[in-house]
């Protein structure tokens, strides 16, 4: 067994886009269906890792992999729902109860998922595409898992949603107008209600896969902020779910670059090549802001004041 | 204009002042004591207890510890680097009537131990990390193992396995014990074959699985066949190793359930071993030295048990090399010894003693290593 040299690079990038793109993907689809209602929930990073956390532990309790991610998933629904409630009482921020949601749910992650650090939980099953190549770096690449193809077909299945369905048209005029949703006889209160905890579910299932599947485990140091550049992935994808599928792509081979190079013995600058995904981020937001606009695709209820 | 309140600033100030000394000697009455008889010793670490590393590693010691008679153990983990430890250190000594405390983080020392060390000075601060100056004050103490002999013996046991000649070392970042390791790794290597390279993939952090799980498949991707590394948790890079069919080596402590056939050996930690000991001293009434090092010979370090796919040459081999170091009669750092760059780091002849200072400010990695200290 030898290197691939160089090609080790794009490998490397599009292996890192697979592996590491799945909970970029979950959460910030789940944070665009919860702005497109008009409010932003920040605690999803918390919902991640107490996803990550309950995921891990019924997996392991259970033996079973899948109903671990449906107890992520239920876990992340709760905790968007409570956010939801909270934020439907009067005279409340939502900025400030998801920031306060985001400590809640780390917190109470690390408290509840201290005797699982030490277990190993059944991992989640991936497909074996590299099965043509005898070369072990493809074969390990194209090991792709049944959450990054689910998470690949939800993005344009959001579009359509949200373009052509009753409930898509709900959501964003929920969004766009709450009275418009008044007049029409929709409570705005419920449908955000559906909204945060559908969110709440895709983020808890994206920290699922970091426990379950890549790096496989839980440990209190496994999200390192991952949620929180989801949440930012929406403003950068414009509200567009094909746009959150690109950004987490781009995110997840961006972030794989790094180790890439150095081991194929590129060794300067590792930290400039570690900061890469927010440098592409910075650079893309540059270019593609202009000032007549800006935020297009910004839902009109969307407010960090109200 | 002066406030109509009747009370200055400096009235208020100086009253508030006078509350918090009767507080102080109130909670300074209490441990005296619940100490009778007792040794209450507190163990702080700034990651989880169980986390198959570095703070598992003081937390098997503070184990170790709890079964000495006479002798009550606390634990609190999680504990930032900032002026968290100090207030933790300091409740434990007020509330909890600890007289002997083991700050294992790093950054602990300057300036919460240091801080503390003056104003508590009945107690005894034992600080992992070397960190210890003189004019420092004499109840602090700081200590730290020569691992890096540890990591030498385990790179000789990767030399003899690797097939492609090609090792793997995740670091954190740059610093002197860790460039000390990653050369250590790779002179034990090349003792066996002097054609070996270790490629380093530096993450710029101890902790950050997804990262080191990405340099992992990276560096397997490049042929690497045994890897091994220095972060706060090497259970990310041990489990990886093993799903990639390659083998690894520990650090820390014993990772050898998490990559049952991967895992060749490891460096360990041997704090098992040194901190009943230190315990004892202080208790038996002894002054212990406020530079407190050792390697092999002193105890302070061992390695894991071989995998049972370990070649009896390479267990031979690392077996004497540890009776050497037991022996005190051997050097990782020894002349002719070149850098990466080309540049004689240390002229034929010199031998550096584990405990040169010089080697606490290693700035650059031995040739054969690829990758930079910036």
């Amino acid at each position: 067994m030898s290197g691939i040299g160089w090609w080790g690079v794009p490998v490397a990038v599009l292996a890192g886009a697979i592996r590491v793109s799945t909970p970029f993907l979950f959460v910030s689809l789940g944070e665009l269906v919860t702005e497109k209602s008009g409010r932003v929930n920040l605690g999803l990073e918390g919902t991640l890792v107490m996803g990550a956390m309950s995921g891990f532990a019924i997996a392991w309790l259970t033996g079973s992999p899948w109903l671990g991610v449906l107890a992520a998933a239920l876990v992340g629904a709760l905790l968007g729902v409570l956010h939801a409630a909270i934020c439907s009482l009067p005279r409340v921020n939502p900025i400030a109860v998801g920031i306060a949601m985001m400590l809640f749910g780390t917190g109470l992650a690390f408290y509840l998922g201290k005797p699982f650090i030490e277990p190993k939980a059944p991992e989640l099953p991936a497909l074996d595409l590299g099965f043509w190549s005898a070369n072990p770096a493809i074969r390990s690449a194209l090991k792709v898992n049944a959450l990054f193809f689910i998470g690949v077909a939800l993005a344009p299945a959001l579009v359509w949603m949200l373009r052509n369905s009753g409930i898509g048209l709900v959501l964003r005029m929920v969004g766009d107008s709450e009275d418009a949703a008044r007049a029409m006889g929709y409570s705005p209160r419920l449908v955000r209600l559906a909204a945060t905890g559908f969110g709440g579910a895709l983020a808890g299932i994206g920290g699922s896969f970091l426990s379950l599947y890549y790096p496989g485990s839980w440990n209190e140091g496994l999200s390192s902020g991952q949620g929180i550049t989801a949440v930012a992935l929406v403003i950068f994808a414009r509200w567009n779910p094909m746009g959150c599928l690109w950004a987490s792509l781009l995110f997840g081979g961006a972030g794989a670059l790094g180790p890439a190079l150095q081991a194929i013995g590129v060794t300067g600058f590792y930290h400039l090549f570690n900061a890469l995904p927010y440098i592409v981020t910075l650079l893309i937001m540059i270019v593609s802001c202009s000032p007549d606009r800006t935020l297009a695709g910004a839902p009109g209820e969307l407010s960090i004041t109200r | 204009m002066a406030s109509g309140s009747g009370f200055s600033r400096r009235a208020v100030l100086g009253g508030l002042g006078l509350g918090a000394a009767g507080l102080a000697a109130g909670s300074l009455a209490a441990p005296a004591a619940r100490a009778a008889g007792k040794t209450i010793v507190g163990f702080i670490y700034v990651g989880t207890a169980n986390d198959y590393g570095y703070n598992q590693a003081h937390a098997e010691g503070a184990a170790a510890v709890r079964k000495m008679p006479g002798v009550t153990v606390l634990e609190q983990a999680r504990v930032p680097e900032t002026v968290a430890v100090q207030n933790t250190m300091d409740g434990m000594i007020n509330l909890d009537g600890a007289s002997i405390l083991f700050p294992t983080s790093f950054g602990y020392f300057d300036p919460f131990v240091l801080r503390l060390a003056k104003s508590k000075p009945k107690a005894q601060f034992l600080h992992a990390g070397g960190l210890w100056k003189e004019g420092e004050p004499l109840n602090a103490h700081s200590y730290f193992g020569f691992i890096s002999q540890a990591v030498y013996t385990a790179g000789i046991v990767a030399g003899h396995m690797s097939k492609s000649k090609k090792l793997g070392f995740i670091a954190a970042k740059p610093i002197p014990q860790v460039l000390r390791n990653i050369n250590a790794f790779t002179l034990g290597a090349q003792s066996v074959d002097s054609s070996i390279t270790t490629t380093v993939v530096f993450t710029g952090d101890w902790f950050l699985p997804v990262r080191e799980a990405e340099a992992a498949n990276s560096l397997a991707d490049q042929g690497a066949d045994v890897l091994t590394c220095h972060v706060d948790s090497p259970k990310v890079v041990m489990e990886t190793a093993d799903k990639r069919g390659i083998f690894c080596t520990g650090y820390h402590t014993n990772q050898a359930v998490l990559a049952p056939k991967a895992y060749l050996t490891g460096a360990e930690w041997n704090w098992t071993g040194l901190y009943p000991r230190l315990v004892g001293d202080l208790i038996a009434g002894k002054t212990l030295p406020n530079m407190i090092r050792g390697g092999f010979r002193e105890g302070f370090v061992r390695n894991s048990a071989y995998n049972a796919i370990v070649p009896e040459a390479a267990r031979k081999q690392a077996d004497g090399v540890r009776a050497q170091f037991m022996a005190g009669n051997f050097a990782v750092f020894k002349g002719p010894l070149k850098d990466n760059k080309g540049n004689t780091v240390l002229g034929a002849g010199t031998t550096l003693d584990e405990f040169d200072l010089v080697l606490e400010q290693m700035n650059y990695l031995v040739a054969g290593v690829i990758g930079s200290t910036s």
